[in-house]
């Protein structure tokens, strides 16, 4: 007999959240690259006040992911590294159930990453992101990426070159995400007619939902041998 | 064997990564409540074989029955059956001993009073009850074994599989380990554990499988052997010798 869904979930976020709050290995890690990348693009971008308006949603997207990028390897390291996926595996769970208790995990990590990056960029780019329509945006495109991710992340745990292989998985599954992010984040930044960003916000929303049932078909594959 | 009811078959098993055949038709059983000692050289599919039982692994041919039930098919009743101590501590090291164990009680489903019952309990039998509330990092290898062994016994398994549980142990961790398991055996679990260490195994185990190549090459009673001859038998078939 399973255990049900619903425990087994909770159970592995809560052991995520709890072994974070004592050693913040993930959040600090993601957090310092996240305020690292926003300085240096904006230093980058000084000169060009234009280039440096225009190019905000495309920052904010670029550190999301590559921070969410390292969240993920770290996230999934933990279990690997120490054989604790294999304990999990053991117990009488569903596959799905691993799954999405490690994605509400990245997700919930990542989250916190970018409600401290969204004010963080208001300050240091001069431009309001912390719009209604734009952490709605936010939080619908980091969820999809914390759902492609984790199942990258448990695809390529096992390989040898494990940090460099989930970007160069990960990247171009992505980029429908990343296309669309940018493009309702643009508008809704540049106070564009909702009808010139809705959509886009829509399709992410629509795309999300797409990863999402893909991943949970795929899951119980990626965590078989 | 044959009085007891067997509670693990195995028939014809085979297992082949890519194109490298593991195991190649193996065929046992183990009868309720009896120890089998699992020797042979590293590569030889001992491990493989202990996945391939805990349903971490699916075979490439043949059959695993564990408790009257087919394995990977009805791997979920298998499960609560099953205990595992590995070689690492599957363990999570920011997490106390407690905590830990309180995690993967959950994983299996025991209700609240079931687990502080059973956290105490097993915490108590593997002598960790006052480091209860210690982060797992802080423990030393010895310790992280017996949370390891605590957190297999939580769920009550009728069967306990040990790989290489000895490895990386000092003499008085691996003696404690060993009193750990005689408890066990006189809980009446089925226990199946690999060990390079041939000394141990006539006193932990009557009866033992040596795997070489991927086949059995013995299966027999090892109680009335010394350390020295299962060596020697060891060595005939695996061409190696184990530590004594």
């Amino acid at each position: 007999m399973k255990t049900p869904f619903r425990t087994a979930v909770l159970a592995i976020v809560g052991k995520d959240l709890r072994a974070e709050i004592r050693s913040r290995e993930l959040l600090s890690v993601m957090a310092i690259f996240a305020v690292l990348c926003i300085l240096v693009f904006s230093f980058a971008l000084e000169l060009d006040r234009g280039a440096r308006e225009e190019a905000i949603s495309g920052v904010l997207w670029v550190t999301l992911v590559f921070a969410s990028l390292l969240g993920f390897n770290r996230s999934l390291a933990l279990e690997g590294d120490q054989g604790n996926l294999d304990a999990m595996l053991l117990a009488p769970v569903s596959r799905s159930a691993i799954f999405f208790g490690k994605l509400l995990s990245n997700y919930l990590f990542t989250l916190i990453v970018a409600l401290v990056i969204l004010p963080l960029m208001t300050v240091i780019y001069n431009s309001n992101l912390l719009k209604g329509w734009l952490i709605l945006t936010t939080v619908v495109g980091v969820f999809g990426f914390s759902s492609i991710g984790t199942l990258l992340a448990m695809l390529t745990l096992h390989t040898r070159s494990r940090e460099a292989m989930l970007p160069i998985a990960m990247l171009p599954v992505a980029l429908p995400l990343l296309l669309t992010a940018v493009r309702a984040s643009t508008n809704i930044l540049n106070d564009a007619p909702a009808r010139e960003w809705l959509l886009w916000l829509q399709l992410l929303a629509a795309v999300t939902l797409i990863y999402l049932a893909l991943c949970w078909l795929l899951c119980g594959f990626v965590l078989e041998e | 064997m044959g009085e007891k009811t067997p509670i693990i078959e195995v028939e014809n098993l085979s297992k082949t990564f890519g194109l490298l055949p593991v195991l190649r038709s193996v065929s046992f059983g183990v009868a309720r409540g009896e120890t089998i000692m699992l020797l042979g050289q590293n590569g030889g599919g001992k491990s493989t074989l202990l996945r391939l039982l805990a349903g971490l692994s699916k075979p490439t041919a043949g059959l695993i029955r564990i408790g009257g039930w087919q394995m990977p098919k009805e791997v979920m009743e298998v499960r609560r059956q099953i205990g595992l101590v590995s070689h690492q501590p599957l363990l999570y090291g920011n997490l106390s001993a407690r905590e830990n164990l309180d995690f993967f009680g959950k994983l299996y489903g025991l209700t609240k009073d079931e687990r502080v019952e059973g956290i105490g309990a097993v915490l108590d039998q593997v002598g960790l009850a006052k480091r209860a509330d210690s982060l797992a990092r802080d423990f030393s290898r010895g310790m992280q074994q017996r949370l390891s062994i605590a957190r297999a016994l939580l769920h009550q398994p009728e069967i306990l599989l040990l790989d290489e549980p000895f490895t990386g142990l000092d003499q008085a961790a691996a003696e404690t380990l060993e009193h750990l398991v005689l408890s066990a055996q006189r809980e009446e679990r089925t226990l199946i554990m690999t060990t390079h260490q041939l000394g141990r195994a006539p006193a932990l185990a009557r009866r033992a499988l040596i795997l070489s190549r991927g086949q059995i090459a013995f299966d027999g009673d090892i109680a009335t052997m010394s350390a020295a001859s299962l060596g020697e038998l060891y060595a005939s078939l695996c061409g190696g010798a184990a530590v004594a």
